[in-house]
Formats: C-alpha cells, structure tokens, sequence
C-alpha cells in the first residue's frame, strides 16, 4: 500500500513540474486579452531557446515578443496578421506547429508513410511465416533414432 | 542475401540522415528578409541623440549593418575583425546598438575601438524584431538600392569575411 501511494506520488510529482516550471506572468490587467496573448505566444516559437514557445520562455527575445503581440492585439489586428507579421520576420520555423506547404510536406506526411511501410512489412513477414513449412516438427524416425543413442549411451555407462 | 543487405542498407540510409543533420547548425535559420528591402526604422544617433538616421538615406552604397550591444560576449569576439575592416575602408559599417544602455555603449566603443561610421540606438529592440534579429551579433549586406543580400548570424569570423562578405560585397559593387 504504501508503495502505491509512493509511486502516485512520484507519478504526479512528475506530471506536475513541467507546470511548476512556470508560464510568463500575465502582465496587463485585461484577462481576455491576456487569454490571447497566451494563445499567440504558444503558437509562437522562441528562436533563442528553440524548443519553447514564446510563452514558456524568459528569454529576452520571448518576453520582447510577447510585448509585441500584445501591443498589435490592442491595436486590434487578427490572429492571423501577427502571425504572419512574425513569419515576415523569422521564417516559417517562428511558427510552432509548422504550416503544411511543398516544403514541410515531408515533416507532415513522413511518420504516416515510414507506419504504413512499417505496417506493410510487418504484414508480409508474418504471412511468409504462416506459408513456411514447420521445420521444427521432427519426424518420427529422427525421434526415435535419438532415442536409440541415448539409450546406447546409457549402456554405455 | 537480401535478408542481410537489408537492415544494412536501411543502417547505412539512418548513418547518412544522421550525419548529414549533425553538420547542420540548428541557430543558422534562414531569414526570409533576403532579398528583400531592409526594414525602415527611424532612430537616434548614439553620439549625437538629436540626430535621427534612415535606412533610406543611406542609398546608393553597399553598407554592412551590425547589431551590437554592450552585454553581449560574442560580439567583443568578432569586435577586432570589424576594427580591420573599418581601417581597410572597403564597406562602410552601420552599427544598431541593441537594447543597450546609451553611457555603457559609449563606453564599450571607447574601450575597444569605434569600426561604425555610426551607431543608432534601438534600445527597446522594436527594429531589432523587424530585422528578425534574435541572437546578437548578427551582420547584414545591404545593397546599393536597399535590399537586404546576406545576414550572418552570430559573430564575423575573418574567414566568413573574406570567403562570404567582401566577395559579396565586391560583386553587388561591380
């Protein structure tokens, strides 16, 4: 029992700190602009620490960005137009979910083409398997020839 | 036979994937500004705060722009190759002075030497988001209408200088 509770406890202690590990603060007082912010800021890559969004990092650049966005939303421009501000600026790679286009087709389409391939040869294995003659099936003459040296082997003793 | 050239030839495919994105510099993403007209901006001289400079008026000549600050490390490192290249007078170079404070940045140039014709000052960083600034020191070529020809992300090496920039530069001179 108290190895259960252990665990739990290690279980939620783990799924819990990357919560810990904090987003920004928000900083205005408005909690639907904020929302929105937020929701940019996670679609948002920071290119100073690259595997965070904007929104997860402290870095100078991301808190610089956040501003930014903030700034625009109050200006009243869309979602869409901030987004496409930032691309302007850092690429498609500032976006966190890249955008399906002819150069990120393979990033999208790639891990569905290697599971069908994976699942196709899994397929074709296992039915050449089935087709195979059973070669550990041992014929009656060998099992009893077997069984004459053992048994030679014995009176040898 | 097939059965073992298999899994050695998808072994060599996966070596070759991997040692292709292992050469590959994850900080070098390629700014979508090449090509593209330089971002405007109208900003304050760093000697002389009175005095605002535009892109626009710095038509007509190939120009390096270089985003600098006193906090960063690196660009104390790439600092001795810009001096060179301003003493050598083959390209003007423009410095942007990155959320900097304005005596540290005056201060900085007085230690190590000034290679900028001049610097403005961006101390919030709202320029520094136009030009897709994001790891200073980063270097642009501008050419004689404007455009942007080259960024260099992180700090001039002689060797980027001479293989890259000035050849580049010679060219969009010509």
């Amino acid at each position: 029992m108290h190895k259960i509770i252990l665990l739990l406890a290690l279980i939620a202690g783990w799924s819990a700190s990357p919560v810990a590990g904090g987003q920004a603060k928000p900083v205005s007082e408005d909690p639907v602009l904020e929302q929105r912010v937020m929701y940019l800021a996670n679609e948002l890559r920071c290119l100073v620490c690259q595997n965070q969004t904007i929104a997860d990092s402290q870095a100078d650049l991301a808190v610089d960005l956040r501003n930014q966005v903030r700034e625009q939303l109050k200006q009243g421009k869309s979602e869409e137009e901030i987004l496409a501000y930032m691309v302007e600026r850092y690429g498609d790679f500032v976006r966190y979910r890249p955008p399906m286009k002819m150069q990120t087709l393979v990033l999208w389409v790639g891990p569905f083409l290697l599971l069908a391939g994976g699942m196709f040869a899994l397929l074709r294995f296992l039915r050449r398997r089935r087709q195979l003659p059973e070669t550990d099936v041992v014929s009656q003459k060998r099992l009893d020839e077997a069984a004459q040296i053992l048994r030679g082997k014995e009176e040898g003793r | 036979m097939a059965r073992y050239l298999m899994p050695l030839g998808i072994f060599l495919v996966i070596v070759v994937f991997l040692g292709v994105g292992l050469g590959l510099n994850p900080r070098q993403v390629p700014s979508p500004l090449i090509d593209r007209p330089a971002p405007t901006f109208d900003l304050p001289q760093l000697h002389a705060t009175d005095q605002r400079i535009r892109p626009e008026s710095l038509r007509g000549q190939v120009w390096l722009l270089n985003v600098w600050a006193s906090w960063c490390v690196s660009c104390r490192q790439e600092h001795p190759v810009l001096v060179d290249l301003a003493k050598s007078g083959v390209v003007p170079i423009y410095g942007l002075n990155y959320k900097d404070q304005r005596d540290e940045a005056l201060r900085w140039l007085q230690q190590w030497g000034d290679p900028y014709k001049l610097s403005i000052m961006d101390p919030k960083g709202v320029t520094g988001i136009d030009y897709g600034v994001y790891g200073v020191p980063e270097t642009y070529v501008i050419d004689k209408a404007g455009i942007i020809r080259y960024k260099q992300i992180g700090p001039l090496t002689p060797e980027i200088l001479r293989n890259t920039i000035l050849p580049l530069v010679r060219k969009l001179n010509a």
